[in-house]
């Protein structure tokens, strides 16, 4: 509060309701998704029909089948999670060479560079997705032609959701690292090789651990970046759908509550990642 | 590591850090998107036969579909981008300025929660809201304000409600930052020099807020321009949103070289949109970037 600021009370009032307003807004929508997780109802509605854990548990019996039991959602967050493994490893091992080479190297185009690196972030996802799309198809094809391969990973499948997700994920990556490696004291590395430490040592016992907050904290936002990530990912899907697309798909036929099931599981996994983030790093950005 | 090393191993380390940064800048961004440029720019003329030509550019401005939903896509995308612009503010200034530690912090905290969840969920909860057997028109017929259930789904008003909620973090996140680092004792001066509360937020508050406000608006808006999963599920099934054309000429249709054209389009609109916000705000790409 700044003291010395006239505020009336009805301005005071003002603000106060309009700040709970803002959070009922904020949060309506979760609670409703969480709240019909339960509802014993056939489908996501009103009114309230009494608890169940049905659509978690239930299997196949009074055509309920609970999140547990329904396979394709299953194997969809299985799928999901393997991309986005790899698109984190990916990001972070490009995005902390990327923050080496923008805050650590002096070269001629480094300026042209960084400011490349931030394009990615420009591009609406759905562009990235179909420009690499045809690139990559365009690429299959001469390697067809030219040699006779059939590069099935450059067909729409999981390799190019990576592609398409990396494409702006390590551009986060490389803001999220170069900006701690910028605040790092030099002076520490120089005492290191004074002693005597090589080269390799001194990046394992002094410079590595010291990004190990942003390393940890960049992964954490690409991997939850990459697992809801829809516009890239939908241009790119071959048959094996990620849960976003496949969520997508069925809200539009009109789905059972089994896909609040599933949001529900999402929010209790997506909160208990951002409370270790907050306790580890509190000066975490997004 | 400059001052170590002989000047091969200096260049040998660059050209090992370059590496990664090229093969993602050029290959999967540069590359990639020249390609898309040529296709846009070709006509089939038979089977596995092409031409240079306009053709897909020229399909856009002929036919009225096409232009229209351009058009509704950036309109409706610049209101989203001011109605999030509107409502966050004064909560990026209860963050920043009304209160103080834990509350403070408590409430940032609060705002981000609902962003660690997918949009799919949250769309899916506005579905559950607004649709004609959801939650709001129960609500209302047993109010007694409507007689009979109304769907609330599929109009512009709703797509608005999804496209500010989803952009919502991305405007109070750098409007936050930018309202944080104004010095207290400015706002105060400027009262005690008889400043209204108004000439104050115009004078004052506003002018330091803008690297701020232009990095929330230009993310906002290539957000929601760009946006797929909000438009189409609370906007209906007309393809009424820029990116379903696009989509649906790519994948449905297999027109890749009209859904190239439709890319490049959408990619003209946001860069130009970007620009101006630049150009208007004074702010440097580098700078505004930094701060989202």
């Amino acid at each position: 509060m700044i003291p010395s600021l006239p505020r009336p009370l009805w301005l005071r009032i003002a603000t106060g309701v309009f700040v709970a307003a803002f959070l009922v807004f904020l949060f309506l929508p979760l609670v409703t998704v969480a709240a019909f997780a339960f509802n014993d109802a056939p489908y996501p509605a009103p009114p309230w029909q009494g608890f169940t854990l049905d659509w978690f548990t239930g299997n196949d019996a009074e055509g309920r089948t609970g999140l547990f039991k329904d396979e394709e959602l299953m194997g969809s967050i299985l799928t999901s999670l393997l991309v986005a493994a790899w698109v984190t490893l990916l990001s972070v091992v490009v995005g902390t060479t990327n923050a080496f080479l923008m805050e650590r190297m002096r070269f001629r185009g480094q300026g042209l560079l960084s400011l490349l690196m931030l394009v990615p972030l420009v591009i609406p996802g759905v562009i990235l997705g179909i420009s690499i799309l045809a690139f990559a198809s365009r690429v299959a094809d001469l390697l067809g032609d030219v040699f006779g391969w059939e590069a099935e990973f450059l067909r729409p499948g999981l390799p190019l959701v990576v592609l398409g997700q990396v494409s702006f994920l390590i551009a986060i990556a490389t803001l999220t690292i170069s900006a701690r490696l910028k605040r790092f004291d030099r002076t520490l590395e120089e005492a290191a090789y004074n002693l005597g430490a090589s080269r390799p040592a001194v990046l394992a016992t002094i410079t590595l651990p010291y990004l190990r907050p942003a390393l940890i904290g960049s992964a954490a936002i690409v991997f939850l970046m990459s697992f809801q990530d829809f516009n890239t990912t939908l241009m790119l899907v071959g048959a094996d759908s990620p849960l976003t697309v496949m969520m997508y798909g069925r809200m539009r036929d009109g789905a059972t509550p089994v896909l609040n099931a599933v949001s529900v599981f999402l929010m209790v996994a997506s909160t208990a990642i951002a409370l270790l983030l907050m306790r580890g790093d509190d000066r975490r950005r997004t | 590591m400059a001052e170590v090393g002989s000047k091969t191993t200096r260049l040998l380390l660059l050209g090992l850090l370059l590496a990664p940064a090229l093969v993602w800048l050029v290959g999967v961004i540069l590359l990639p998107h020249l390609d898309l440029a040529l296709l846009s720019f070709r006509e089939r003329i038979g089977p596995g036969e092409f031409s240079w030509s306009l053709a897909q550019y020229r399909t856009f401005f002929a036919e009225p579909l096409y232009w229209d939903v351009f058009v509704r896509t950036a309109v409706i995308s610049v209101i989203a981008t001011g109605l999030t612009l509107l409502i966050a503010f004064p909560i990026a200034w209860t963050i920043a300025k009304l209160t103080r530690g834990r509350v403070s912090a408590l409430l940032f905290a609060v705002c981000l929660i609902p962003f660690w969840v997918s949009e799919t969920v949250r769309t899916l909860g506005w579905m559950i809201l607004l649709r004609e057997t959801g939650v709001l028109p129960a609500v209302l017929v047993s109010l007694g304000i409507t007689d009979t259930p109304v769907e609330m789904l599929y109009r512009d008003a709703t797509i608005l409600v999804g496209l500010v909620y989803t952009s919502l973090l991305f405007m109070v996140v750098p409007l936050y930052s930018s309202l944080e680092s104004l010095d207290d004792s400015l706002i105060e001066a400027a009262y005690d020099l008889g400043g209204s509360g108004w000439t104050v937020l115009r004078t004052v508050v506003i002018p330091h807020a803008a690297p701020g406000i232009t990095a929330g608006c230009i993310v906002v808006f290539m957000l929601t321009l760009g946006n797929y999963l909000t438009a189409s599920l609370l906007g209906g099934k007309n393809s009424l949103w820029f990116t379903e054309q696009i989509y649906t000429q790519f994948i449905t249709r297999f027109n890749w070289e009209q859904g190239a054209a439709f890319g490049f389009l959408l990619l003209a609109l946001s860069s130009l949109m970007v620009w101006l916000g630049l150009r208007l705000s004074g702010q440097k790409f580098a700078d505004v970037m930094s701060r989202t």
